[in-house]
């Protein structure tokens, strides 16, 4: 067995406030293997957007502090790098897109004039080869006319053009790793559709492993191997996709799944899950779903659950036992 | 980058019937330098009010005698080439200055802030004339229109003050508009309008969302109305001697820049005090009226189920 | 039979586009909306769903058409007719903080709907307050609070509290869930129910999410490029739904099942949403349709009756199609 590609143990990223500190990220451990999708679901302030942004290390410090004992990627310890090292890791090696590819494009500069820069730093080819690859690109990720919207400016795509070009830059290098932050949650769904297809089949061409960070349920179904489910700054389960959504193990992934309003069932009143999420501000000493769970039982008052394997490589953070609770799909 | 969740609530709180208001004058508190130059401005207030009762000598009173007179104890700010006190000159040229100032903003509101209202939220042809109008008006120096409608109606205080009212108008107009047009967007609105609101109402939230563009405006014009009466009375257009004014008393200062820095200085650090205080109350105010810096309560100590 | 709460007929929207052209956001939109019950609007982005909302409400005027509530075509009247229509018709937004005046706390905004109408003066006028709030399940503590000293359901609580504040018969929601977390949706779509149930409301549901619309909606009403293209009973909608766009969207939508997800057939559309300042001629849908054939660029659809409760516009349509695009799913 090779070794997996990322490892992160015990990663903990805070940040100072004026309310104090702030564990968005509270000792979150996960491995990926090559060529995996690996899914992280959970609500905003979850810490899932913040783990993917950890491991970039793309945190400000301060006000941010990032802690592991563990950040390795492909052999090479990620917080022993410095910036300008981290630089071309980032650049070549791990590769992100994010939900709004306006903000990470530059409005400024004509798409071709982007892709061609990434190309000529990171690639060392020189113009004519890099405006060819450029050329490749747009048309992999199915930008009709790739050659003569070269020259085109951000504002003159789509939506979905646009996150098209995202896509055609971040992996313009071959990456090793895509993570892809609620990329699609600002597009329409057929068009949603197009770019779910579109990822699954390059990253099949080029090998890559993804880190797929989304709140939709549906997509992660559709698109993941593994999925982890985070809830205030912890995985509270981790398993194969099928195991955690048939058999969900923890009080938050069942919670999750009851309130998900879906399109293929006929509607039965929603679940939902009662109160906030609690403030990441505080100490906890329990499980920080406690309040709002509707399965505790006497045992969560007492001690914090551990994050322990269940069922083979299915792992989950939760004393209650919920066998039966969740309809069997299939 | 903070990361707030708006959870922080249990039962266990405080809850204060305040108005936003008096939230933002909390806020305001907060701020030091707003505050002492809040202090200090009212403190030159009350000087110019109680000028008669405070200045310790009459300010037009000529005494050859005493001319150019080093600060001593007598006279605490020296005194001048005609031998008058120039710390009663001081005390009663505030009374000129911030009569000034506030009479200029409050043209400049009355006018201009109509105009940017209207503008703004009528838009259209309404909108065009009356910018087109106003841009008529801002094409000019500031101060050259100023010099020109002094000449016009003859070097007077009033027409200075009428001067620097027209001169501001179309600055405040401006601003008012463009906040106008921000605000007049906003979601808010439109779920007001939903609700049946007439247009007074409308415009009603509409100011309370502009306010603070505008209080910023009133501090930034005061501040400049100081100056440009200084300006003008220091060109001999303002206020006629004897009468005092800190412009007045600086342009006259000049003559006698080396043998009596003093002259010089006091009137200088009168409109710098005056300036930097009203500057200081501005930013304060503009900080304190973001309802984002209000807290009607405070967050819980800790969490009931934490421990 | 009783007359519908509202009824729109042939509701056209436009706006100066660039080059003089006149973009028709809203071209043609006729539906009707029972008292009670909900209507689903879907559509993607720039479909003209919100403007269908907003124009109903007379936010922005109509180019033409005509908008019946109790038998008056309320878009012919002037700003000043419409103001005691406004109470029967009331708005929800996507973003339910800045829907909230930011200078007005709970209890002032509350207060102010109420006043507008003049409803609940004087000492009547807080327990009506209180009373409101806890029919959207705001505690009373929350009163003095400012918006953004609220999480995001309690926002929008306060902004379905100040809709219901003066007596609204028909709420149009534009998006009222698609900004908040699940956990947090799945309260508010909770909340809506019982209010409609209570209350006896008619919803006009705006949203792109279908797995949202299907849960909350009677009928659905299929918005493209300013169109209806197809309307039905929410049943027939999932059950057999027959213009190839609403096939298309249904087959879109992500469902948390992975099996499912894996194998069930998808059709994914070509390109983009053309733009509505320039629609493509005939059938609007024809340039990403999967089915097109040549008369779809020369004849505009007209609507076929597929049950009493169900049509759509597309010419290719023969029968009520029979297929589930969930097998194994009784709807």
């Amino acid at each position: 067995m090779t070794s997996p590609l990322l490892t992160v143990n015990n990663l903990r990223t805070s940040f100072r406030s004026d309310r104090g500190t702030v564990r968005a990220v509270d000792g979150v451990s996960f491995t990926l293997n090559r060529g995996e999708i690996l899914g992280l679901v959970g609500e905003s302030g979850s810490g899932k957007s913040m783990t993917a942004m950890s491991i970039m290390r793309l945190i400000p410090e301060p006000p941010g502090s990032v802690e592991a004992d563990e950040l390795r990627f492909d052999g090479i310890d990620l917080l022993a790098l410095s910036e300008r090292q981290m630089l071309d890791v980032r650049a070549a090696r791990i590769a992100m897109i994010f939900q709004d590819p306006m903000r990470s494009l530059n409005p400024v500069l004509s798409v071709g004039r982007q892709l061609t820069e990434t190309l000529r730093r990171h690639l060392a080819l020189d113009g004519a080869a890099a405006r060819r690859r450029a050329i490749e690109l747009l048309e992999m990720v199915g930008i009709p006319m790739a050659k003569s919207r070269l020259g085109a400016y951000p504002h003159e795509f789509s939506g979905g053009m646009r996150q098209r070009v995202m896509i055609a830059i971040a992996l313009s290098c071959n990456p090793s790793l895509l993570i892809a932050d609620e990329a699609t949650t600002a597009l329409d769904v057929t068009v949603q559709a197009q770019i779910v297809d579109l990822i699954k089949t390059l990253v099949k061409d080029i090998g890559a492993s993804v880190i797929w960070i989304s709140h939709d349920l549906g997509l992660v179904a559709n698109l993941c191997d593994r999925v982890n489910v985070m809830y205030a700054g912890r995985i509270v389960e981790s398993g194969p996709i099928r195991d955690v959504f048939y058999r969900p193990s923890h009080g938050y992934t069942l919670g999750l799944m009851s309130c998900t309003p879906r399109i293929d069932l006929v509607g039965e009143r929603l679940r939902p899950i009662e109160g906030l999420p609690p403030d990441l501000s505080r100490p906890m000493t329990l499980c920080p779903f406690l309040p709002r769970c509707a399965h505790s039982v006497d045992r969560c008052r007492t001690e914090r659950p551990a994050l322990i394997e269940e069922q083979p490589a299915h792992w989950a953070s939760c004393f209650a036992d919920l066998t039966g609770s969740w309809r069997q799909t299939t | 980058m903070t990361y707030s969740s708006p959870s922080a609530e249990t039962e266990i709180e405080i809850v204060r019937n305040e108005t936003g208001r008096q939230l933002a004058f909390r806020q305001f508190l907060r701020n030091r330098a707003a505050t002492v130059g809040l202090v200090c401005l009212l403190v030159i207030c009350l000087v110019a009010i109680a000028a008669p009762l405070i200045a310790p000598f009459d300010p037009a009173a000529i005494k050859l005698s005493e001319k150019l007179r080093p600060p001593s104890l007598i006279h605490w700010l020296g005194t001048d080439h005609f031998g008058r006190d120039v710390l009663s000159r001081m005390i009663w040229g505030a009374r000129i200055s911030l009569s000034v100032g506030l009479t200029v903003v409050i043209f400049a509101l009355a006018t201009g802030v109509p105009v940017g209202l209207i503008s703004g939220y009528t838009g259209g042809n309404t909108d065009n004339t009356l910018m087109r109008l106003m841009d008529g008006f801002l094409t000019f120096p500031p101060l050259l229109l100023g010099v020109a409608i002094v000449g016009l109606l003859g070097p007077d205080v009033q027409n200075v003050m009428l001067a620097l009212g027209i001169v501001q108008m179309p600055v405040f107009a401006r601003i008012v508009r463009s906040a106008t047009l921000a605000v007049r967007e906003e979601t808010y609105i439109t779920a007001t309008r939903a609700l049946g609101a007439g247009v007074g109402r409308i415009i009603g939230h509409i100011l309370g969302n502009i306010m603070s563009a505008i209080v910023v405006q009133v501090t930034i014009g005061f501040s400049a109305a100081v100056i440009a009466e200084a300006s003008l009375s220091f060109l001999g257009l303002g206020v006629q001697p004897p009468a005092s004014s800190w412009g007045r008393d600086l342009s006259e200062a000049r003559r006698f820049m080396n043998d009596a820095p003093w002259l010089f200085l006091a009137p200088t650090a009168a409109i710098m005090i005056c300036v930097m205080s009203i500057n200081f109350l501005g930013d304060g105010l503009r900080d304190a009226l973001q309802p984002r810096s209000w807290r009607s309560h405070r967050p819980a100590a800790k969490e009931p189920n934490a421990t | 039979m009783t007359s519908p709460l509202l009824q729109v007929e042939n509701l056209c929207v436009s706006f100066p586009g660039t080059g003089g052209a006149r973009v028709r956001a809203v071209d043609g939109v006729s539906f009707t909306i029972e008292r009670g019950k909900t209507l689903g609007l879907v559509g993607e982005s720039g479909c003209g769903k919100s403007t269908t909302g907003y124009s109903l409400l007379q936010l922005i005027k109509p180019t033409s058409g005509r908008v019946i509530v109790d038998g008056i075509d309320i878009a012919s009247l002037s700003r000043r007719e419409m103001r005691p229509y406004r109470r029967r018709l009331q708005i929800i937004f996507q973003d339910a903080a800045a829907s909230l005046d930011p200078r007005m706390s709970v209890g002032d905004l509350i207060g102010e709907a109420l006043d507008i109408h003049g409803l609940a003066r004087g000492t009547a006028r807080l327990p009506r307050i209180r009373k409101l709030l806890d029919l959207v399940g705001i505690p009373a503590r929350l009163l003095q609070r400012f918006p953004h000293e609220l999480s995001g359901g309690q926002a929008q609580r306060v902004a379905i509290c100040r809709a219901l504040a003066v007596e609204p018969m028909l709420i149009v929601c534009d998006e009222p869930v698609s900004a908040l977390d699940v956990s947090i949706q799945a309260q508010i779509i909770n909340l809506m129910q019982d209010l409609q149930k209570e209350l006896g409301l008619a919803y006009l549901f705006i949203s792109h999410d279908l797995s949202v619309v299907r849960h909350i909606s009677d009928r659905i009403a299929v918005m493209y490029l300013g169109r209806i293209v197809e309307t039905a009973d929410k049943h027939e909608i999932f059950g057999s739904a027959a213009h190839p766009y609403t096939k298309a969207l249904l087959s879109a939508v992500p469902v948390p099942d992975p099996d499912m997800e894996r194998t069930r057939e998808r059709i994914v559309l070509r390109g983009d949403l053309p733009s509505p300042a320039n629609p493509p001629s005939g059938c609007r849908f024809r340039t990403r349709c999967p089915v097109p054939i040549d008369d779809c660029a020369q004849i505009d659809p007209p609507w076929k009756t597929l049950s009493e409760t169900h049509h759509a516009a597309c010419i290719r349509i023969q029968g009520i199609p029979e297929t589930s695009l969930f097998e194994g799913v009784r709807y």
